[in-house]
C-alpha cells in the first residue's frame, strides 16, 4: 500500500492537482486487471471455450459441412464403445506412451546424473543434449521415417549387416510402436535430463558427501537420495509426459507417411490420429471426434492424478 | 514479504557457485567425472545429433545413390535445396517467409502479454491475485489439442480457414509465459524500484515500460526464443486450419514428404534440412540462455 504514497502527498490541492490523484487512484485500482486481463479473455476464447464446446458438440449428431446439427444425448459415446478402431487406438496410444515414456526418464535421469558431476565444457554438454529438442516434429518424422525405411533404411541396413533377419516396420504393432517410440524418446530424453539436472543441483551436497564417507555406493546413493529428492520433478515430467504422449499424433502420422490410418491395419494409429481421420477425412464426423476428444481429456485427467495421487503417497510415506 | 523478496535484487543463476575448495579426498572425488563420464555423454550426443548430421547427408546427395551404403556426403546440397525451394506444390518458398511472420507475431505477443501479467501478478495488490495466478498455472496443464474441432469450426464461421491470422490469434497468450515471468519478477524487480518510480509520479504503464521491462529482459528474451521455436514447429492445427496455398513451413514438409518420397526422396530431404537451419542458428547463437531458461523454469514449477 505504500505505492499510494505519492499520489497522496501535497496540502491543498488544487482542481487539477485532485483530477490527477483521481486518475492516479483509477490506475493503481484497475492496472493490474487490465495487465492480466489480455491472457485470460484469449485464453478463454480460444483455450477453455473449444474444450467445453467438445463435450457440447459430443452430444450431437453433426457433420462438418452440414448447417444442422441434432441431438442424440449419449450415442456417439454409445457407437464409440463397440467401436474396435476405437479401441485398437486407445491400445496404440497407451502402449506407446509407456514404451515410450519409462526408458525415457530413466535414461534422462542417468544423463542428469552425468551431467551434475564437475565436467568441462559443461554448456556444450547440455547443447548437445537438448539439440533433438529443437528440430522440429515434423522434420523428425521424415528423418526416423527414413531410418526405419524397410528397404533402404539404415536400421535394416544394419540388422541385415548383422545378418539378422530384416524388419517390416510398417507391419506390425510391436515394430511402429519401437520406431514411434525412438523417435519420441530422442526427442525428448534430453529435455528431460536438463529438468531433472536442474532438480538435481538444488539437493543439498553435503547428503552426498556424508553418505559417501559412511560408505554408500554411487549406485546406492542414486536411488535412496537423488531420486527421493528430485520426486517432486518426476512427477512434473510424468504428467508433463502424460498429456503429450495421450495426444500424440505427428511422429505416427509422418512415419506412416502423412497418413492417418497409422499402418495398413492401423497398427500405430494413435487416437489423435483417429480423431482426426474422423472429423476432417472420412465422415467428417465433429460429434464422433467431438466425444472422443473429450474421453481423451478426462484419461488424460485421471493419468495425471493417479500420478499425483501415487507420488503424494509415497512422499507421505518416506515422510514417517 | 515486501522486504524479503526486496533483498534478492537479481534472478539466481541456475549454475552452483564455484566449488569450494574439497576438504575430504572422499568428497571431493565424488564430482570428479571419470572418462567414462565423458564417454557416456558423447555417445549420447553423437545419437542426438546423428539424425540432424543424416538429413543433411542425405539433403547432398542425388536420388540413385539410395541404396549406397554407409552413407557418404555428394555435392549436390544446394542444387537439392533450390529444387525443394521452388517446388509448387509445396511453395516451401511461401511457407518459409509464413513461418517467419507466424513465429514472429506470436512471440512479440506472447514476450509483451505475459511480461505485462507477469509484472501485475509479482508487483501489483489487487483483490484476487492469488486465485487468478492459480488459475493461470491450471491452464498450462490443459490439453488445448482435444479443443480442436470446435476451435476448426470458429475459424469457419470467423472465415480465417486458409490465412494466417487463423495460426496466430489463438496463440498470442501463453500460460506457461506468464508463469514464468511472473517468477522472475518477483525475484528480479525490487519492490523499491517500483515504489521510486511511484514516487516519482511514474503512471503503472510507465512503471512497466521504464523500470520492469528492461529488468525483465534476460527472461523476457528466453520466452521469445522458446516462443519462436515452439510456434515455428506446430504441426497439427496449421495442417488442419491453413491450405496448401498458405502453408506454414511445417506444412510444406509434409506436402513435400507426401508427394516425392518416392519419387524424389533427396529433394524431401533436402526441404527438412532448409526447415531446420533457423532452428540451428538460433540454437548456436543463443544455446546457453535457453538452457538456462528450461532448466529455471522447470525449478520454479
Amino acid at each position: 500500500m505504500t505505492v499510494t504514497a505519492g499520489a497522496e502527498t501535497g496540502p491543498g490541492p488544487s482542481r487539477r492537482q485532485r483530477r490527477a490523484t483521481r486518475l492516479s487512484r483509477w490506475d493503481i485500482r484497475f492496472s493490474p486487471y487490465a495487465y492480466i486481463a489480455p491472457f485470460f479473455l484469449l485464453f478463454a476464447a480460444f483455450g477453455l471455450f473449444p474444450i467445453l464446446y467438445t463435450l457440447y458438440a459430443s452430444l450431437f449428431r453433426w457433420r462438418l459441412l452440414d448447417t444442422g446439427h441434432q441431438y442424440v444425448g449419449l450415442r456417439n459415446y454409445r457407437l464409440l464403445f463397440v467401436d474396435d478402431r476405437f479401441w485398437n487406438a486407445m491400445y496404440n496410444t497407451v502402449g506407446m506412451f509407456v514404451v515410450a515414456t519409462i526408458p525415457q526418464l530413466l535414461v534422462a535421469m542417468w544423463i542428469a546424473n552425468l551431467l551434475n558431476r564437475r565436467l568441462r565444457a559443461r554448456t556444450a554438454l547440455r547443447m548437445g543434449v537438448l539439440l533433438p529438442n529443437i528440430t522440429s516434429v515434423a522434420a523428425v518424422g521424415i528423418v526416423f521415417g527414413l531410418l526405419f525405411a524397410d528397404r533402404y533404411g539404415l536400421i535394416n541396413w544394419l540388422l541385415s549387416s548383422a545378418h539378422l533377419p530384416i524388419v517390416e516396420w510398417r507391419l506390425h504393432h510391436w515394430s511402429g510402436w519401437a520406431a514411434i517410440s525412438t523417435m519420441v524418446d530422442w526427442r525428448w530424453t534430453g529435455y528431460n535430463a536438463l529438468i531433472y539436472l536442474a532438480a538435481m543441483q538444488a539437493i543439498p551436497r553435503d547428503l552426498f558427501e556424508s553418505a559417501a564417507l559412511d560408505g554408500a555406493s554411487r549406485w546406492r546413493q542414486f536411488w535412496q537420495i537423488t531420486v527421493p529428492m528430485i520426486r517432486p520433478t518426476i512427477l512434473f515430467t510424468v504428467i508433463i509426459s502424460t498429456i503429450g504422449g495421450m495426444q500424440l499424433f505427428t511422429e505416427p502420422f509422418l512415419f506412416a507417411y502423412g497418413q492417418s490410418r497409422g499402418g495398413a491395419g492401423n497398427e500405430f494409429q494413435t487416437i489423435s490420429m483417429y480423431i482426426y481421420q474422423t472429423t476432417f477425412e472420412r465422415n467428417f464426423d465433429v460429434g464422433l471426434g467431438s466425444a472422443m476428444s473429450w474421453l481423451l481429456f478426462l484419461v488424460i485427467l485421471i493419468l495425471a492424478m493417479v500420478n499425483f495421487l501415487l507420488v503424494r503417497r509415497s512422499v507421505k510415506g518416506e515422510a514417517r | 514479504m515486501t522486504a524479503r523478496t526486496a533483498t534478492v535484487p537479481t534472478a539466481r543463476p541456475v549454475d552452483r557457485p564455484a566449488p569450494r575448495i574439497p576438504r575430504r579426498g572422499a568428497a571431493a572425488r565424488l564430482w570428479q567425472a571419470s572418462p567414462l563420464t565423458y564417454l557416456a555423454l558423447v555417445l549420447a550426443i553423437v545419437l542426438s545429433a546423428f539424425p540432424v548430421i543424416w538429413a543433411f547427408i542425405i539433403a547432398s546427395r542425388s536420388n540413385d545413390a539410395i541404396y549406397e551404403y554407409p552413407p557418404r556426403p555428394g555435392g549436390q546440397l544446394l542444387d537439392n535445396m533450390s529444387r525443394a525451394l521452388a517446388n509448387d506444390d509445396a511453395s516451401l518458398t511461401l511457407g518459409l517467409a509464413n513461418s517467419v511472420i507466424v513465429s514472429g507475431v506470436v512471440t512479440i505477443s506472447v514476450v509483451f502479454f505475459s511480461t505485462l501479467a507477469g509484472f501485475a501478478f509479482a508487483k501489483l495488490r489487487f483483490r484476487g491475485r492469488n486465485a487468478l495466478l492459480l488459475a493461470t498455472i491450471v491452464t498450462m496443464m490443459v490439453p488445448t489439442q482435444l479443443g480442436l474441432i470446435p476451435l476448426y469450426l470458429l475459424m469457419v464461421r470467423l472465415g480465417w480457414t486458409g490465412s494466417l491470422q487463423a495460426v496466430i490469434v489463438p496463440f498470442l497468450v501463453s500460460g506457461f509465459g506468464v508463469f514464468m515471468m511472473r517468477q522472475y519478477a518477483a525475484s528480479a524487480v525490487p519492490d523499491e524500484l517500483i515504489e521510486a518510480a511511484r514516487v516519482d509520479g511514474c503512471s503503472t504503464w510507465r512503471t512497466y515500460w521504464n523500470v520492469v521491462l528492461p529488468t525483465l529482459r534476460p527472461a523476457a528474451s528466453v520466452l521469445g526464443l522458446l516462443t519462436f521455436m515452439q510456434t515455428w514447429n506446430e504441426f497439427l492445427w496449421p495442417f488442419i486450419v491453413l491450405n496448401p496455398d498458405t502453408p506454414t513451413v511445417q506444412v510444406s514438409l509434409k506436402i513435400l514428404a507426401a508427394g516425392y518420397y518416392n519419387t524424389d526422396y533427396v529433394q524431401v530431404f533436402a526441404g527438412t534440412a532448409l526447415s531446420i537451419i533457423p532452428l540451428l542458428v538460433i540454437f548456436l547463437l543463443f544455446g546457453r540462455q535457453i538452457i538456462g531458461g528450461i532448466m529455471e523454469g522447470s525449478v520454479k514449477a
